[in-house]
């Protein structure tokens, strides 16, 4: 009995010993245009390391570089992952320049800004073929899910057989409806969450733990 | 006054004829996409859309060529001249999810009927499961 106990314990920590890696999973960040990709990163950037990732904007493309925020280490529940954060820029099919004429950019603003948000969701979708380990697909959940962007997105990542966590945000918003996500993916879980609140993070702490570690 | 046309088996859809009177429809059949590689569809596609005209695709686009889509889509936006594309599918169902048997065997089916056009000229209305409801404008 105790040599098979052994024997037990031995297979057990060679298969924890492939399984388990020490390297940081690099967690992508997407999600439509101003679905608060950047908030969540800041909170979950402050909550662990006590620095921000980048700057937030109630302009869309704010983010217009993934920004990498690395060795986030996340303990919940006696689990502990370590990740390196990245924040992408919202995908898009299209970028407009006029659309930032209207928050009062000068037009060669615009048209650079519309510029650098181009390279920058190119980036995106490269980065989510190439180089992550697993994806926070973040929903503004003020707006309708059963947008092209997310159907697509989100068959790209299961394609991929990466490990999704889809965040419902903005649920501090009157007009938030958590419901309406659940049925637009029924196949994930939602988590519902306020990242500039700070509403609900100990459950997306302990869904990150539980999904990447 | 619309015109749609099915092309003309050498690859690319034919010469447009009257083409300032209305807005093209290019309907793209399974069997003309099939012998194409990747970027050779994604051409097909942008081509036809940075003309005006709205493309139909019978058979739709893998995800990892959707993906390749928006990216070369983006490299393409030019202020004043290129916007970028409208695109639409069917939402996928999960009950149509393909287990990982048939992911195995590579039986994973991607048709669904997709169509794509210029961000200025279509509009989305409405979108569900079963219905995809677009305005077409011209130019």
């Amino acid at each position: 009995m105790g040599l098979l106990t052994s024997l037990k314990d031995s297979i057990t920590r060679v298969t924890d010993g492939l399984f388990t890696s020490e390297e940081p999973k690099r967690i992508g960040i997407y999600g439509p245009p101003n679905a608060g990709k950047t908030t969540l990163a800041n909170r979950i950037a402050r909550d662990w390391t006590g620095d921000a990732v980048g700057p937030e904007s109630h302009i869309p493309h704010e983010t217009r570089r993934a920004r990498r925020k690395e060795g986030v280490t996340i303990e919940r529940n006696g689990r502990e992952v370590t990740i390196d954060i990245v924040d992408t820029p919202g995908v898009t099919t299209k970028v407009d320049y006029e659309e930032f004429l209207e928050h009062d950019m000068e037009k060669e603003d615009a048209v650079r800004r519309s510029r650098e948000a181009t390279e920058g969701v190119a980036e995106a979708m490269h980065w989510l073929r190439e180089d992550v380990d697993g994806v926070i697909y973040v929903l503004d959940s003020t707006e309708d899910p059963f947008t092209q962007v997310n159907t697509m997105l989100i068959g790209i990542i299961e394609s991929q057989e990466l490990p999704v966590l889809i965040l419902a945000n903005k649920i501090d918003k009157e007009e938030s409806d958590i419901q309406r996500i659940a049925n637009a993916f029924p196949q994930h879980e939602t988590i519902p969450l306020s990242a500039l609140e700070g509403q609900n993070m100990d459950e997306v702490y302990e869904k990150i733990a539980e999904y990447f570690a | 006054m619309a015109e749609a046309t099915s092309g003309d088996g050498d690859g690319s859809p034919p010469e447009e004829e009257g083409a300032d009177d209305g807005v093209r429809v290019d309907m793209i059949s399974g069997a003309r996409m099939e012998g194409l590689t990747s970027m050779e569809k994604i051409r097909l596609i942008l081509d036809g859309v940075r003309e005006g005209n709205i493309v139909i695709l019978e058979e739709g686009l893998t995800p990892d060529e959707e993906s390749k889509l928006i990216e070369v889509t983006m490299t393409e936006i030019s202020p004043d001249e290129f916007s970028g594309i409208e695109i639409e599918t069917y939402p996928k169902s999960s009950s149509k999810d393909p287990g990982l048997f048939d992911r195995l065997m590579g039986n994973e089916t991607t048709q669904k009927l997709t169509v794509i056009g210029p961000a200025n000229q279509i509009e989305t209305l409405h979108k569900d499961e079963n219905l995809i409801s677009a305005l077409v404008s011209r130019k």
